[in-house]
């Protein structure tokens, strides 16, 4: 019998789970009572169906692409960092209290803007090293110091949104007073899309590429991520490693931070993260740590996220049909991938019986 | 109850961990099961325990034929087992974990808890306080509330991995009057160990098992040397020796003493020449671990000065050592040495990478099969290591080796190893001493060291011997020093 080879074999597992994926929403939908095909449709139609709904997908695409490029760096150095949400929020904050702090002064508004976006990554970096400062030093498992710091995160945000940044007379959930319009990255005349946010977003990814495929510091990352011991024998200094994994991550998420501040809202605002961390782990998850995936995957789940704001107007269905379609494509890509593998050590098995034989 | 064991098959992946093992024992014995590391017991033990299913071969319990599926299945067939370190659950109190695996049904009876652990505890002379919580118990009592709670759900067949690990001195005296009696009273007992002196005190026979097969059975009173050789000995074909000059001192120890919540050593001294091998001998954990570790700079050293080629390195850390030229291979390979689902040339990049950002891959590559050929690895550069046989991982280490070494430290070099692997990678080995560099290694296996050391050390439970000269030296004497006789 003729096999197929593996590179195409792995592409029809993915292509079966995908479809897996796509049956069980549609069984979720059929159990709703809602018509599938319209639903998917108005999904389609709500993300690409005019200019306005595409640059809407590129708003969302932006940040979804600078978290998963931060968590693909902590995912290959082993590091579960579950706090890329805060990381977000501390990126915004930072950037709007650096505005804040200048946009009264006379320097020429794009230093301004600027030093926003080296705020807002310093801010991202430090809240993720604090959690690798937790990991290493404390002995708390990135996990629930990510976690615990995301809430801190939120805290903090309406703190300052009602308290010290409020609104001249009440502070309110609309957000901190909006920041002058030159204040804000150039967008696209009549949509919310800034042409230099998806630029920083793209040229983010490509950069963790390069970093992960063709530096020695993305080698040290994978046998950090690989084998604490073993690399400690190699020489390398591994929880300087770990750290630095943390800050480039908490960097590009606060990098997101500072998109949504300058570039989408021009003021800090309650919920400023949006998921995308979360999001971006998800994406991160389901291309499995491959850089390269990263673009086209993160644009789809940003389609997902604006076609289902649609189905609420048109199909009176709840818009997290989209996020139900996103979780079951993860759980479905990873539990076909493991059965993909246990597949292949049966088969690995079975070989070396003959072999023996 | 009897126990026997016919013809017991396990592998893992390649590895055949038991290989036909047979053995039968009477009820009311207590067998002694004796072998090296990655010998097969464990996994023996773990297979009549129900941790493990045999590929192959047949158990009987008491004359019936049984199929142990699982750990709570073995206890239903009174096959308890007590691990070396112990399973128990430490946030709770003794009378709980005495109750956790007790049948029943959904209400906690407490006080009838309490009064079966008193009793059971007081009938094999254990002092245990049901309310104390279980963390804070030395491992000796832990130990003693795993027994009782194995014994009150009905074990007959009581199975001890290496049970005087970590116990006092009068706990381990009262474990085995406890062991002595159990077995009066009709109980089997597997006490597995690798120390022979606690097997000759304690076992009424004994069974030597190596690279997974059954390979000598014997009774009290034993003939100790015999059964090291068992346990020890490994067939390998001297080739002939080579004359290492031996150069200036590249390691001097100065009254150095280790000392980890394990073992200690005091009052150190060795000088080793550049060139020079030190085989170190003995039973696993017997200290000879902690001093490679030390002149690793991997655990520090509490008294006494450590120096390099002169240069003095007490208290530095390992990357103050790695610079220094020293290299450390420990013995579990996948574990510590390598990182298992990199690739061969993931590795040598890694371990060879002076400076510069960018990988050059293709020259990566090069490098890694001129390596590949070199050291005869069965493998490709972008092989992940863990997909490579043992000794194509060991092989993989010593080439991932800088050069030029000053200190070479291994702990078992060949272990698992065919002999031509062994040959071939203490020719390497040998090489490197040509360049210059000093090796300390320890193994299990006394042929190896007194074919390839120059000069050998025997531990014994901290204790240490002079160094020997390995060319006047035979297997019978480092036996004995291994038993702890004349250390």
């Amino acid at each position: 019998m003729s096999r197929l080879s593996p590179r195409v074999e792995a592409i029809l597992f993915q292509l079966g789970a995908f479809v897996l994926a796509l049956g069980f929403t549609t069984l979720i939908l059929l159990m709703a009572g809602a018509p599938p095909l319209e639903a998917y449709k108005q999904i389609i139609l709500g993300s690409f169906g005019s200019t306005v709904k595409l640059a809407d997908v590129l708003v969302v695409f932006v940040p979804l692409l600078l978290t998963t490029a931060g968590v693909l760096i902590t995912f290959s150095a082993g590091l579960w960092n579950i706090g890329v949400e805060g990381q977000v929020t501390l990126g915004a904050i930072f950037t709007t209290w650096m505005l804040r702090l200048l946009q009264d002064t006379s320097l020429p508004p794009w230093l301004i803007i600027i030093l926003g976006v080296i705020a807002g990554m310093v801010g991202g970096a430090l809240w993720a090293m604090l959690a690798g400062a937790l990991k290493t030093f404390g002995g708390v498992n990135e996990i629930f110091g990510g976690l615990g710091l995301n809430f801190v995160a939120t805290a903090l945000t309406l703190w300052l949104i009602f308290g010290p940044w409020k609104r001249p007379g009440v502070g309110s959930m609309s957000g901190t007073e909006p920041f002058p319009e030159n204040l804000w990255l150039p967008q696209l005349p009549g949509l919310r899309l800034s042409l230099y946010a998806l630029a920083l977003a793209l040229l983010a990814i490509v950069v963790v590429y390069v970093l992960l495929q063709r530096t020695y510091l993305g080698l040290r990352f994978k046998a950090v991520g690989g084998n604490l011991k073993a690399a400690l024998l190699l020489g390398l200094p591994t929880w300087q490693y770990m750290l630095l994994a943390f800050g480039l991550c908490g960097a590009l998420a606060g990098l997101a931070g500072v998109i949504q501040v300058e570039g989408v809202y021009h003021r800090l605002i309650p919920s400023i993260s949006s998921g995308y961390g979360f999001l971006g782990l998800l994406v991160a998850m389901l291309i499995r740590y491959r850089a390269l995936w990263a673009a086209p995957v993160a644009l789809f789940f940003a389609a997902l996220n604006i076609g289902g704001i649609q189905l609420p107007i048109v199909l009176k269905l709840d818009s997290t049909l989209s996020g139900v379609l996103q979780g079951s494509l993860v759980l479905f890509v990873l539990l076909v991938e493991g059965a993909r593998q246990r597949l292949m050590e049966k088969r690995a098995q079975a070989a070396r019986v003959t072999v023996n034989q | 109850m009897e126990v026997k064991l016919e013809g017991i098959t396990k592998s893992f992946g390649a590895l055949k961990a038991n290989d036909g093992i047979t053995l039968e024992i009477p009820a009311g014995t207590i067998q002694g099961i004796l072998g090296e590391n990655g010998a097969g017991k464990s996994t023996l033990m773990k297979i009549l325990s129900g941790y493990f299913r045999a590929d192959g071969g047949r158990i009987t319990l008491g004359g019936t034929d049984v199929t142990i599926k699982s750990p709570s299945d073995a206890i239903a067939h009174g096959v308890g087992m007590l691990h070396q370190d112990p399973l128990d659950f430490p946030t709770m109190s003794t009378a709980e974990n005495f109750l956790v695996g007790g049948s029943g049904g959904l209400r906690l009876d407490r006080r009838a808890a309490k009064a079966a652990l008193r009793e059971y505890a007081g009938e094999l002379g254990f002092s245990l306080l049901p309310e104390a919580p279980v963390d804070g118990l030395t491992i000796g009592e832990r130990q003693q509330l795993e027994m009782v709670r194995l014994l009150s759900l009905g074990a007959r067949v009581l199975i001890l991995d290496e049970p005087t690990t970590g116990i006092s001195a009068p706990q381990k005296a009262r474990l085995f009057e406890t062991l002595k009696l159990l077995a009066e009273r009709g109980h089997t007992i597997i006490f597995v160990s690798h120390k022979l002196e606690e097997v000759e005190e304690i076992c009424h026979r004994a069974a030597v098992l190596r690279h997974g097969r059954l390979v000598g059975r014997a009774e009290s009173p034993y003939d100790v040397d015999g059964l090291v050789r068992l346990m020890f000995g490994k067939a390998v074909t001297p080739g002939p020796a080579r004359i290492i000059p031996h150069g200036h001192s590249a390691l001097t120890l100065d009254s150095v003493s280790i000392e980890t919540a394990r073992a200690r050593i005091e009052d150190f001294n060795l000088e080793v020449k550049a060139g020079e091998t030190i085989g170190l001998a003995g039973m696993e954990g017997s200290g000879q671990d902690l001093l490679l570790k030390a002149c690793a700079g991997l655990i520090r050293t509490v008294a006494g000065r450590l120096q390099l080629n002169g240069i003095d390195m007490t208290g530095k850390p390992y990357r103050s050592f790695r610079e220094k030229r020293v290299a450390y291979v420990p013995a579990s390979r996948l574990e510590e040495g390598l990182i298992p689902t990199m690739s061969l040339t993931d590795h040598f990049l890694l371990s060879h990478h002076e400076r510069g950002v960018f990988v050059d891959w293709a020259k990566g590559r090069k490098d890694a099969q001129a390596h590949i050929d070199d050291f005869n690895i069965k493998g490709s550069p972008a092989t992940a290591v863990e997909s490579l046989s043992g000794g194509n991982q060991q092989r993989a280490l010593l080439a991932l080796l800088r050069t030029p070494l000053a200190l070479l430290l291994l702990e078992q070099p060949t272990r698992g190893l065919d002999v031509e692997s062994t040959i071939y990678i203490w020719s390497k080995l040998k090489d490197r001493c040509m360049e210059g560099a000093a090796i300390l290694f320890l193994s299990s296996d006394l042929d190896e060291v007194l074919q390839y050391s120059d000069r050998i050390i025997v531990f014994f439970n901290g204790h240490f011997s002079t160094p020997l000269t390995a060319a006047e030296t035979t297997v019978e004497q480092l036996g004995n020093l291994i038993g702890g006789r004349g250390v």
